[in-house]
């Protein structure tokens, strides 16, 4: 598979990442300079507890290069201790009024800026995905597209505006910090500065080794899970062999190997955190002792140890979490690569001269061959529907009856020297997709219809429909009756959250849908098969009256559907086996004459001739 | 994938929901008194460790002198051993009582599953019961284990910190104390509001995705119908709203986090005023003072994460009740305790006690209405189906050709009304051994991943290498097997995905062949087979047939024609039953569907 292989170029990724975060980069930059404002803030409130120790509470002389203490008229605070105290509870309580605020403009517009990033991917997502050609859909599996659109956009999410915010912000905080510290005492600081690296890297390696141990862990999980879930869709196949002991056995196995598994991932994480743990007290401790060493030779005031200790301690958590998360970040290329794989993907496009134009005319199909991945599938076949007139195809599985009703409505294009459809005598290629679409109602076999409600479903295409309307087209589809039974009517919810409908009834709301179209030209793909014989006849007399004019074009392997057709091609192997009216075709032998006579017997023959002399044809 | 929307469970706290995780706890005593141990001692070293700086302070800054202080520092570097051993083990017994808690529940939930009846399973999604199997279970352990131990850990800080302040100066602990209620209030302001953002910004979640779902499935139809635009309209209004609750979920908490470190910072100029003052008057000791900015800063971030965590443990009973309502379904069909008594349960069947089963079935004034059904669909049916006959079932699409089938097979029991096997109510024997006497192969053909061989021998575990390929021999599924790269080691896939389903179809058939069973059931069972693969499964179907009682569910005209008896399913009652030869000349239901396929089948079969 292709996609397995797809690695977006280095730079790729960062345009790929650019272009959602433009829109919205103001927001990042805003937050990470409140970020930056609420740490700078923080690293106030030490210094003012250094003063109020050394200068207020106690005589210490300030240290060289203590700017803060130098800002400060150091001799008046001592005047009058009690009232330099409050001054000194005031500052704390403005610095932390500061620091709130910038706190809470951090969060926000990180909030907007990423909620705003991550809404414009999954838009982008969406929208592209609309518009890509139906054959890449039909090369990609639904689940692993699901999941690309959703775990991988959460991982990007996390990369973008989690870690690479937090990567800034926690370099800004140690630069910051130690900046503060060695202006404070160098040889304290290097004693500090030692352990950084140490804490960092050991932090970062040891997680990059666990992740390996994570995927084997999750790989059993996703083993459990599709245990269950074979388990639960094959639930009729286990009773009926009686084999519930076997299958609570392999669940068995299988849970307790993600248990054991978990378990002893635990133990290794236990010692990482431990470690961890460790390690930043072990740097807090010698900070401490050697603090107390400097202090009591006289190096350093006892509100300046007190200052450096909280400085040192504050360090400790950042300088883990960047190790973990630089180690974490590879795995957002990954989820890059496999965004980018569908973001890349061409959308369908018209050609620079493609133009609308109307749909009403006779269609040609001329020397038409067309196929995938090497197989034939349309061999060298020409035919033309005049307009106005029914159109009926008689062809078995892989005779390539869906593929042409594929061509027509462009789903898929014919290429150079693989002939040409035309409509009015115009090439569709040249014509708007959109434009021809829309002109071309389609029922298919298995149709769709999306989980809303089942007016929503038939005014698809025409949001601002009225009921009378969609009442109209139901009635016409003999699906007013059914709907109208449900308690919540033209109101129901369709699928999962809603009611389940027959196969008939689906196909039958998909016809009101494309009845809602008013295209010029109609094509039922067998689209009446799950539907009675004799709610099929009724359909169809109905349809007649209300196709006035309209091309319509039924495929069938029902001789009973197709035979008063204007004209009835047989295919077979993507060639065109015959092509006559009912009458000329039953006049020679052949395919269609031999299915019409085992499909009808004698008298049936008798009843459907009386039917068709009282509809008149469809 | 698909967004089923879950219910809500917005009841409150209700402690009979809770106490029904005791059995699955009990069993790691030891393991939650570890937990509570080393969080306790855990919590004891971080309260300790401003002590020791104020030893530090006292003993040696303000003393002027260094002496005391190697042992001092080896005092130090125990405690922090101390520190790292409890992580260590309170991490293993949090961990182990996540994994062990979560596998035990997945066990009963599994377990209980295979005993539960098939009028559960047709009316309950399978994501909506995975989710109960995998999430829920997941949730539970992990928020016990983890969430458990972060809510103790703060306990024991916090209240070893105010025992500690308050040991140190009280009244200095007091007015720090005081600030507590203030974050009482807020986080009781903001707690609910932001679970309800949470909550809505989960939902919105999993619509999306739904929507993703269907704009990718839905693909062909939005083309045909040319609204591709609308789809990405209406899905630019979700991502909008989605968009919104994110920012106002973000918001409540971007304004109550601030609000709360204010109020720890506020404690700190407090303590200041307070405290300096009280050192001024020569109340207090700077050393002291120090451990009091310090404790006064530790303090209210715990107290903040325990208000949170406290908030979505108890949001946790949603999970407790979703998988103790799974549990509480009670099998529709059950053994009795006798039968259990004497034949054994699925698990632990007695098959020394079984007797041969001969395959005599009679439906004795049997009338049955599904679970959920209105209406009868049987009404004081009676019917003879001696050992060996072959019963076709046909009728249109959704018209309830399976009823006879489930009834026969005990997947469902009658309403009223007996079904005899071998001359006894069914209900006097186990489920297991009626079971184990059935093949049964579906019209969408299920495998279970593993490779081709374990598929088949799936039919009869203790089966030889030699009579698995000969069971496949029997129905030409060697053929398949003969096309695969690794012949009967290949893997089938999730589900047997790698495999087209007529291939499956093949498979599955041979793995009831070699059952062997005395009942058969073959529903629309070859479909999918090209006509020269049907010609040799045809045979093969014939030949097993023979002396077996079994039943066709919507077969081919060619099999339904050699049946014993046909019964004709219109809207879920039986209408009409008999022969081939008499169905058709009784000129009814059948001779018009009989007409009807008959075209089908000869139209297909000339246009191959």
């Amino acid at each position: 598979m292709e996609e397995l292989q797809f690695k977006l170029p280095r730079r790729e990724k960062a345009a790929l990442i650019w272009r959602f975060l433009k829109p919205v980069v103001g927001f990042f930059i805003a937050a990470l300079l409140f970020a930056c404002l609420s740490n700078a803030f923080h690293a106030m409130t030490p210094q003012i507890i250094k003063v109020t120790v050394d200068s207020i509470l106690g005589n210490a002389a300030p240290a060289e290069g203590d700017w803060f203490s130098s800002l400060l008229p150091l001799e008046a605070l001592r005047v009058d201790p009690g009232r330099s105290l409050l001054w000194a509870a005031i500052a704390v309580a403005v610095v932390a009024l500061f620091r709130g605020v910038f706190i809470f403009g951090q969060r926000y517009y990180l909030a907007k800026g990423s909620e705003g990033f991550v809404k414009r991917i999954r838009d982008a997502l969406f929208g592209h995905i609309q518009h890509l050609s139906f054959a890449w859909h039909k090369a990609h599996s639904t689940g692993d597209m699901i999941q690309r659109c959703t775990s991988d956009v959460d991982v990007i999410r996390g990369f973008v505006c989690n870690q690479l915010v937090e990567v800034v912000r926690t370099v800004f905080l140690i630069i910051l910090y130690l900046c503060i510290m060695f202006s404070m005492n160098v040889k304290l600081s290097l004693i500090s500065l030692v352990f950084i690296p140490i804490v960092g890297l050991s932090s970062g390696v040891f997680y990059r080794k666990i992740s390996k141990r994570f995927q084997a862990a999750d790989e059993a999980e996703g083993e459990l899970t599709t245990c269950a879930q074979e388990n639960l869709t094959g639930v009729r196949v286990v009773r009926a062999f009686g084999r519930e002991k076997f299958e609570l056995d392999r669940f068995q196995g299988k849970n307790e190997r993600f248990s054991a598994l978990w378990i002893k991932l635990g133990k290794l994480l236990s010692v990482y955190w431990a470690s961890g743990t460790l390690l930043t007290c072990l740097q807090v401790m010698v900070v401490i002792l050697a603090g107390t060493v400097e202090a009591v030779r006289g190096e350093m005031s006892l509100g300046s140890f007190l200052a450096f200790v909280t400085y040192n301690e504050s360090l400790a958590w950042p300088v883990r979490s960047l190790g973990r998360v630089l180690s974490d970040m590879s795995k957002a290329g990954v989820s890059l690569d496999r965004v980018g794989y569908i973001l890349k993907a061409p959308e369908e496009a018209d050609l620079p001269e493609a133009q609308e134009a109307s749909c009403a005319g006779d269609i040609v199909f001329d020397h038409v061959t067309f196929g995938y991945e090497g197989q034939k599938v349309l061999d060298d076949l020409s035919f033309t529907i005049p307009q106005g007139s029914t159109f009926a195809v008689l062809g078995g599985t892989g005779s390539g009856k869906s593929t042409l009703v594929h061509l027509l409505d462009r789903l898929y294009d014919l290429g150079e020297g693989q002939g040409t459809i035309t409509i009015g005598g115009r090439d569709i290629r040249t014509i708007q997709r959109d434009c021809l679409r829309r002109q071309i109602g389609l029922v298919l076999q298995e149709p769709f219809l999306f989980s809303k409600t089942i007016r929503e479903n038939i005014a698809a295409t025409v949001p601002g429909a009225t009921e009378t309307d969609v009442r109209e087209a139901a009635a016409i589809a003999c699906v007013d009756e059914a709907i109208t039974e449900f308690p919540e009517g033209y109101e129901t919810l369709v699928g999962e959250r809603g009611v389940t409908l027959s196969g008939g009834q689906k196909q039958r709301v998909a016809i009101a849908r494309m009845l809602m179209q008013k295209a010029p030209v109609v094509i039922f793909d067998d689209s009446l098969s799950a539907v009675d014989t004799e709610t099929d006849t009724k359909i169809r007399a109905a349809l007649k009256e209300n196709l006035h004019g309209a091309t319509v074009i039924l495929i069938s392997h029902r001789v009973t559907t197709l035979m008063h057709a204007d004209q009835i091609l047989v295919l077979q192997d993507g060639k065109r086996a015959d092509l006559g009216t009912h009458s000329q075709l039953i006049s020679h032998p052949g395919i269609y004459r031999d299915i019409y006579e085992i499909q009808m017997s004698s008298d049936d023959r008798k009843q459907m001739e009386e039917e068709a002399m009282e509809h008149g044809g469809i | 994938m698909a967004a089923f929307d879950e219910q809500d469970y917005t009841k409150s706290f209700d402690l009979s929901i809770w106490k029904r995780l005791g059995p699955a706890l009990r069993p790691y005593r030891l393991c939650f008194a570890g937990m509570f141990a080393f969080n306790a001692l855990c919590a004891a070293v971080d309260v300790a460790l401003p002590l020791l700086q104020r030893y530090a302070i006292q003993n040696f800054i303000e003393a002027g002198t260094l002496t005391g202080i190697v042992p001092y520092g080896l005092f130090y570097l125990v405690v922090i051993l101390l520190q790292a051993l409890s992580v260590v083990l309170f991490a293993r017994n949090s961990m182990t009582i996540e994994m062990s808690v979560g596998r035990d529940l997945r066990r009963d939930l599994f377990t209980h599953l295979q005993t539960l009846s098939f009028s559960f399973y047709n009316v309950t999604p399978v994501g909506y019961i995975l989710a109960r199997v995998m999430s829920d279970t997941n949730r539970i352990a992990g928020m016990i284990a983890w969430n458990l131990t972060d809510i103790l850990w703060a306990m024991f800080y916090v209240l070893g910190t105010f025992a500690s302040m308050l040991l140190l100066n009280w009244r200095l602990a007091l007015v720090i104390i005081l600030i507590v209620p203030a974050i009482a209030v807020l986080t009781w302001y903001f707690q609910n509001r932001i679970l309800h953002w949470n909550r809505k910004v989960r939902k919105l979640n999993s619509k999306i995705t739904g929507a993703f779902n269907e704009g990718i499935t839905g693909a062909k139809t939005s083309k045909t119908l040319v609204i591709e635009e609308q789809n990405t309209d209406s899905f630019r209004s979700l991502t909008e709203s989605m968009r919104r609750s994110g920012i106002r979920a973000a918001r409540l908490n971007a304004v109550y986090i601030p609000l709360v470190l204010f109020c720890s910072t506020m404690a700190v100029a407090i303590v200041l005023l307070r405290g300096g003052n009280m050192v001024l008057d020569g109340l207090l000791e700077i050393a002291t003072l120090s451990t009091f900015t310090t404790y006064a800063v530790g303090i209210f971030e715990p107290i903040q994460m325990t208000a949170a965590n406290i908030a979505e443990f108890i949001s946790l009973q949603a999970s407790i009740e979703r998988v103790t309502g799974l549990m509480d379904q009670v099998p529709q069909v059950q053994d009795t305790p006798e039968v259990i008594e004497k034949y054994g349960d699925v698990f632990q069947p007695k098959r020394e006690n079984w007797e041969p089963l001969k395959g005599d079935i009679e439906f004795q004034d049997v009338t049955f209405r599904y679970p959920d059904g209105g209406e009868d669909v049987l009404q004081h049916f009676s019917l003879k189906i001696p050992a060996g006959t072959t019963v076709a079932i046909v009728g249109e699409t959704g018209a309830g050709k399976s009823t006879l089938v489930n009834l026969a097979c005990r997947f469902f029991e009658p309403t009223s009304g007996k079904i005899l096997i071998d001359g006894r109510d069914y209900r006097e024997r186990s489920q297991l051994w009626l079971h184990e006497n059935i093949g049964y192969v579906l019209q969408s053909p299920h495998l279970f991943s593993g490779s081709v061989r374990e598929n088949i021998r799936y039919g009869r575990l203790d089966a030889t290498d030699a009579e698995v390929e000969a069971a496949a021999k029997a129905v030409s599924a060697d053929t398949v097997v003969a096309k695969l790269e690794k012949g009967w080691d290949s893997q089938v896939g999730e589900g047997g995905d790698k495999l087209s389903t007529g291939e499956k179809q093949l498979i599955s058939f041979a793995r009831a062949v070699l059952a062997d069973p005395r009942i058969f059931v073959l529903d629309e069972a070859t479909s999918s087979i090209d006509t020269q693969t049907e010609q040799l499964i045809q045979e093969a179907i014939d030949h097993l047939l023979k002396d077996r009682t079994s039943f066709l569910i919507a077969h081919r005209l060619s099999t339904i024609r050699k049946a014993d008896l046909i019964l004709v399913v219109r809207d879920g009652k039986i209408v009409e039953q008999g022969t081939h030869q008499e169905l058709l000349q009784k000129r009814g239901y059948y001779h018009d569907l009989y007409s009807k396929q008959f075209a089908e089948e000869s139209a297909a079969k000339i246009l191959q």
